[in-house]
C-alpha cells in the first residue's frame, strides 16, 4: 500500500501531513434530454483521508446518487462523465467522456453499494452462489469453493452467522440482508466504498448495527474509506466524520460533521438541519419550518447562487453572481452571505423565508 | 374528558391459517379523543399499517370491535360503509402509487366528492377550498396529471382530497415518510393546523419517532402486532417504561447529543 | 400518463401486418369473383393467367390465397378478441378479489389449460354440423383464453398492491368502477400484447384444424388450402404451388404478429426490459449501479421537479 504524504498549507487543519485516500477534482456528469443537456453533477471536487466516512446529504434530485455513480465508475447511459479526475490511494484515473475505466478498479479500488441493493437480490439464488458470482466477475479463474470460503471467513470475521451462506434472500431479515450485501460488495477490499442510502429502508436498530459494522470494517482496514450518501442528517451525525451538503448538482458546504451540524455556514445547510425532526424535548415546543419551494430543475438552474430563490438570507448579489468558496477545501461554504458574515451560523439570523 | 370519538377494542387480524397463521394485529385496544393527534409508532412488520387498514375498514378484523361515536362500525357494508368513509378518511405513504396515473387531479377529487353528495358547483368550491388549505391553487393543479406534479404537491393533493370530505377522523399512514425532510415539516404543520380548523382527529402512523414527537398528543407503541406502551407523548418518548420502547429510543440517531430522561 | 415512444421495430411489424390485411381486404377487388370457378386444368403450373397456378379442381390459387388470407385473419381476430375478453374478465376478477374467488377461477383456468387444446378443438369441430367462420373462431377462443386469464390475473394482483385502489375504495367507488377505471388501464399494455399473441395462435390453430379437414364449411382459408393440397396429392405430383404459398403466408403472418408483440413489449416497458437484462447478469452489487441513471433522469428531468 503506497503511503502518500500530502503537504498542506495549514489553515483550519491542525495536521500538516496526512495520508489522502481520495482526491476527486472537477467531476462533471450530464445527460441529454430532448436536445438539451442537463448537468447533474457540476464541477464537484472531493477530498478524503484514509479511514474517513464522508457523508453526502441533500434533498432528492440534488445529484447525490449521480455523484456516487461517478465515483464508483458505474455511471450508465444516458448519464455520462464530461470531465474529472480521480485519485484513489495513489492511483490516478482520468474520467473523460471517452475514457474507459480499467476493469480492475471496480470492486477493488472503488465499490458501490447501490440504493435498494438488498431488494435487488435474485430471490432464487442462494447467498453463497451470489457471493461466488460477485467474486468471479472480477477474478474469472477463482474456484467456487475458494470464493465461498473467503466469504465465510469474512462473515465470521465480522461476527455474522456463517449459515446465511446457505440461505435464500427471503430467509433473511431486512437488516441482515443489507449487512450481507455490504459484506459481499466489500469482499475484494475496495479502498473506497460508496454506499447510497444504505440505511434508509432499515429500522433504527438495524441502522445502528449496519453502521457499527461499517466502522469495524474501516478500523480493520477492510475498506479504506466510505462515502455515505443519505438524506438523513441524524444518521450522518453518528456515522460521518465529515459531511458534504449538495444542492442542485454542486457542493454547497463541506466540513467536519460536528461543524456542519453545530455551526453550519451555508443557509441551505442551516435550513436542512432546522427542518429535521428528532425526538428531542425542544421539538415539542417549536414550530419547525421546512424549506419553501422545491429544488430547481437542473435543466434550467437559476442564475447566480442556485439556492437564492429559496434562501431566507438572499441578497442582490446572490441573484446574478455565482457564490465564492469561503474557506479551504476541507471546510468551505459556497455562499455570499457566509463571505460577508464570516464564522456565523445562518440559522441564528432572522429568516426572511416565505412560506410557500 | 368527553367520550372518545373512536374506540377500538380487542382488534385482531390474523393472516393465513393453522401453523402459518400470522397475528399481524393482536388484541389491540385504544381510543381517539376529539381533536387529538394520536401516533402509532412501530418498526417494519409491527402491524401498524394493518391496524390503519382495519380502522379504515379496508380490511375486516378477525376479532374485536370498532366504534365511532359509540356506534359499532365493525361490520358495516355497502352504503353504510360509504357513509363511514365520509367520517373517516386517509392519506397514504407513497405519493406515487396513491395516484391513478390515468386520472387528472380534478377527476380524482370529483370521484371522492360523490361520497359527500355535493352538487357540481358546491363541489368545485369545496375542491378549491381544500386545495387552498394545503397551499395549492386550484387553477394550477386541477387539470394536471399526476406525473406533472412533484412528490410534495402530490401528497398535498392527497391531503386535500381527504379534507374535502371534512372527515372527523383522518388516518395518515406514513403520509410524510417518503418526502424530503425540508418538506415534511411543512406538511405536518398543515395537518396540525387543520385539525383545529376542521375539528379533525388524526391517527398518525409512522416508524419515525422524530415525527411522532413533533406532532402527537399521545403515542402508542406497537411491536409484533401488540400494543406495548401508550401514553402522552412526553411520557412515552422522554420517559419510556416498556423495555422495547426504551431500546427503540436508544437506537434513534439524534442531531444533538443531549442526554435524555 | 406515460409517454409512449414507438420503436422502428413496432412500425415495421405493424406496417407489414397492415400490408397483409390490405392484401386480404383489397385483394378481392382485383381478383374479381373467380373464387370457386375453374380457370384451368388440374395443377396447372404458374402462368400469366394464373399467377400461382391452379389447384386440384382447376381453381386459381392466387384467388384462393386472397380469400383464404381474409378468412384466416377474420378467424384470428375474432378468436383473439373473444379469448381476450374471456381471459381479461376472469383474470381481472380473480386477481382483484383474491382469496376463494381467485382460487376457484384459477382452478377452472388450470383445468382448462390441462385439457389438451387440440382434442377439445377437434371434438367441438366434429360436433358442429355447419361450421361458420364465427363458430370456428369461438371454438378456438374456448381453448385459448386460459393463457390470457393467467397473465391478466398476475398483473391485476400486482396492481392491487398500489395504494390508489385503497384511495378509490375510500372514495366510495364500486368494485366494477374500480376494476374498470383503476385496474384495467394499468393492464392495457399487457392486454394488447396478449391479444396479438392470441390472434397469431388462433390463425395457426385454424390452419391446424382445417388441415385435418375440420375447417370452416363453405369457405376457403389458408388451412383449407393446405388440406386440399394434401388431399389432392400435390406433394406427390410435385405441384409445389399448391402448398408453398399458403405455408409461406401463414409463417409470415405468425412471424409478423410475434414481432409486433415483442415490439409492443419494448414500447410499453422500456425500463422493465432494461431492468430484466440487468437482473440477468450476476454480480449486481459490484459491477452495477442500481437505478441512479434512470432515477436521476426521471427526477431531475421532469418539469414538475
Amino acid at each position: 500500500m503506497s503511503e502518500r504524504i500530502v503537504k498542506r498549507n495549514a489553515t483550519s487543519d491542525v495536521l500538516t501531513t496526512t495520508d489522502s485516500l481520495l482526491r476527486a477534482t472537477g467531476l462533471t456528469a450530464a445527460y441529454t434530454v430532448d436536445g438539451g443537456e442537463v448537468v447533474a453533477v457540476d464541477d464537484v471536487s472531493i477530498d478524503m483521508r484514509r479511514g474517513e466516512v464522508l457523508g453526502v446529504a441533500g434533498e432528492s434530485g440534488c445529484g447525490k446518487s449521480t455523484l456516487g455513480a461517478v465515483l464508483s465508475l458505474t455511471l450508465r447511459p444516458p448519464l455520462f462523465v464530461r470531465s474529472g479526475e480521480l485519485e484513489v490511494d495513489g492511483r490516478r484515473l482520468d474520467l473523460g467522456p471517452h475514457q474507459k475505466p480499467p476493469r480492475s478498479w471496480r470492486g477493488e479500488v472503488v465499490s458501490l453499494l447501490p440504493q435498494g441493493a438488498m431488494n435487488s437480490l435474485s430471490p432464487t439464488v442462494r447467498i453463497r452462489d451470489f457471493a461466488y458470482d460477485v467474486i468471479r466477475a472480477h477474478q474469472s479463474g477463482v474456484r467456487r469453493d475458494d470464493a465461498i470460503e473467503r466469504t465465510r471467513q469474512r462473515l465470521e470475521h465480522l461476527d455474522l452467522p456463517r449459515r446465511v451462506l446457505d440461505y435464500y434472500p427471503h430467509q433473511l431479515s431486512g437488516g441482515m440482508k443489507q449487512r450481507v450485501v455490504t459484506v459481499i460488495s466489500t469482499l475484494l477490499n475496495p479502498r473506497l466504498l460508496i454506499a447510497d442510502e444504505p440505511t434508509s429502508a432499515l429500522d433504527v436498530s438495524s441502522q445502528r448495527v449496519l453502521i457499527e459494522m461499517l466502522k469495524e470494517m474501516l478500523s480493520e482496514e477492510i475498506i479504506g474509506g466510505v462515502i455515505f450518501i443519505t438524506h438523513d442528517l441524524p444518521v450522518l451525525n453518528i456515522v460521518a466524520d465529515r459531511i458534504a451538503i449538495m444542492y442542485a448538482g454542486q457542493i454547497a458546504e463541506v466540513g467536519t460533521a460536528r461543524d456542519i451540524i453545530n455551526q453550519p455556514r451555508h443557509p441551505y445547510s442551516a435550513a436542512l438541519l432546522s427542518s429535521v425532526l428528532v425526538p428531542e424535548p425542544a421539538m415539542r415546543r417549536t414550530r419547525v419550518q421546512g424549506i419553501p419551494g422545491a429544488p430547481p430543475s437542473l435543466m434550467h438552474p437559476p442564475g447566480g447562487c442556485r439556492f437564492h430563490p429559496r434562501c431566507g438570507l438572499v441578497m442582490d448579489v446572490c441573484r446574478d453572481q455565482a457564490p465564492p468558496k469561503v474557506g479551504d477545501e476541507r471546510r468551505f461554504a459556497s455562499c455570499w452571505w457566509a463571505e460577508q458574515n464570516p464564522g456565523q451560523n445562518p440559522s441564528q439570523n432572522p429568516s426572511r423565508a416565505r412560506e410557500v | 374528558m368527553s367520550a372518545p370519538l373512536l374506540t377500538a377494542s380487542g382488534l385482531t387480524r390474523v393472516f393465513g391459517h393453522g401453523r402459518n397463521a400470522v397475528h399481524a394485529v393482536d388484541d389491540v385496544s385504544f381510543t381517539l379523543g376529539r381533536q387529538e393527534v394520536v401516533t402509532i409508532v412501530g418498526e417494519s412488520g409491527s402491524g401498524k399499517s394493518t391496524l390503519a387498514r382495519l380502522v379504515l375498514r379496508l380490511l375486516d378484523p378477525t376479532a374485536g370491535t370498532l366504534a365511532l361515536d359509540g356506534r359499532d362500525i365493525t361490520a358495516l357494508k355497502g352504503s353504510a360503509l360509504r357513509a363511514y368513509w365520509r367520517d373517516v378518511q386517509a392519506v397514504f405513504q407513497d405519493p406515487f402509487s396513491a395516484f391513478n396515473q390515468f386520472f387528472t387531479v380534478r377527476r380524482l377529487l370529483a370521484r371522492s366528492l360523490r361520497l359527500s353528495g355535493a352538487t357540481e358547483d358546491r363541489g368545485e368550491a369545496l375542491m378549491g377550498q381544500a386545495l387552498d388549505h394545503v397551499g395549492l391553487s386550484a387553477r394550477d393543479v386541477l387539470d394536471k396529471w399526476p406525473h406533472q406534479l412533484s412528490g410534495g404537491q402530490r401528497q398535498r393533493v392527497m391531503i386535500a382530497r381527504a379534507l374535502m370530505l371534512q372527515p372527523r377522523v383522518l388516518v395518515a399512514d406514513e403520509a410524510t415518510s417518503m418526502l424530503d425532510a425540508s418538506l415534511r415539516a411543512n406538511i405536518l404543520n398543515v395537518l396540525g393546523d387543520l385539525r383545529r380548523d376542521y375539528d379533525m382527529t388524526i391517527l398518525f402512523i409512522t416508524h419515525d419517532i422524530g415525527q411522532a414527537c413533533y406532532v402527537s398528543d399521545r403515542v402508542l407503541v406497537m411491536c409484533q402486532g401488540r400494543l406495548v406502551e401508550q401514553g402522552p407523548t412526553d411520557e412515552v418518548i422522554f420517559n419510556p417504561r416498556h423495555e422495547y420502547t426504551q431500546r427503540l429510543l436508544a437506537d434513534v440517531p439524534r442531531l444533538h447529543d443531549t442526554t435524555l430522561g | 400518463m406515460r409517454m409512449v415512444r414507438f420503436t422502428p421495430r413496432f412500425w415495421i411489424s405493424a406496417g407489414v401486418f397492415l400490408l397483409v390485411a390490405a392484401f386480404a381486404l383489397l385483394g378481392p377487388i382485383f381478383v374479381g369473383d373467380k373464387l370457386g370457378e375453374g380457370v384451368g386444368g388440374l395443377y396447372d403450373p404458374p402462368s400469366g393467367a394464373a399467377w400461382l397456378g391452379t389447384d386440384d379442381l382447376g381453381h386459381d390459387i392466387f384467388t384462393n390465397l386472397v380469400f383464404g388470407t381474409r378468412t384466416s385473419l377474420i378467424i384470428g381476430l375474432v378468436a383473439g378478441a373473444v379469448a381476450t375478453v374471456i381471459g381479461v374478465v376472469l383474470g381481472l376478477i380473480a386477481g382483484y378479489h383474491g382469496g376463494v374467488v381467485e382460487e376457484a377461477l384459477m382452478g377452472i383456468t388450470n383445468v382448462a389449460l390441462a385439457i389438451p387444446g387440440i382434442v377439445v378443438l377437434i371434438l367441438l369441430s366434429v360436433a358442429l354440423d355447419f361450421r361458420s367462420i364465427v363458430a370456428m373462431a369461438i371454438v378456438i377462443a374456448i381453448t385459448s383464453w386460459p393463457w390470457t386469464a393467467r397473465a391478466v390475473r398476475a398483473q391485476a394482483s400486482s396492481v392491487k398492491t398500489r395504494e390508489h385502489l385503497d384511495v378509490a375504495r375510500l372514495s366510495g367507488a364500486s368494485t366494477l368502477n374500480i376494476l374498470l377505471w383503476d385496474v384495467l388501464p394499468y393492464l392495457m399494455s399487457y392486454i394488447c400484447m396478449a391479444f396479438v399473441l392470441q390472434v397469431s395462435s388462433a390463425i395457426l390453430a385454424e390452419a391446424g384444424l382445417s388441415l385435418l379437414g375440420l375447417g370452416p364449411s363453405d369457405s376457403v382459408s389458408l388451412g383449407i388450402m393446405l388440406n386440399w393440397a394434401l388431399v389432392g396429392e400435390s406433394v406427390r405430383t410435385g405441384a409445389w404451388w399448391a402448398f408453398v404459398p399458403p405455408t409461406l403466408l401463414l409463417t409470415f403472418v405468425a412471424f409478423t404478429l410475434l414481432m409486433l408483440q415483442s415490439s409492443l413489449d419494448e414500447v410499453f416497458n422500456p425500463r422493465l426490459r432494461r431492468g430484466r437484462q440487468r437482473a440477468g447478469r450476476p454480480a449486481s452489487v459490484l459491477t452495477q449501479v442500481g437505478a441512479p441513471a434512470v432515477d436521476a433522469r426521471s427526477k431531475e428531468g421532469s418539469p414538475g421537479a
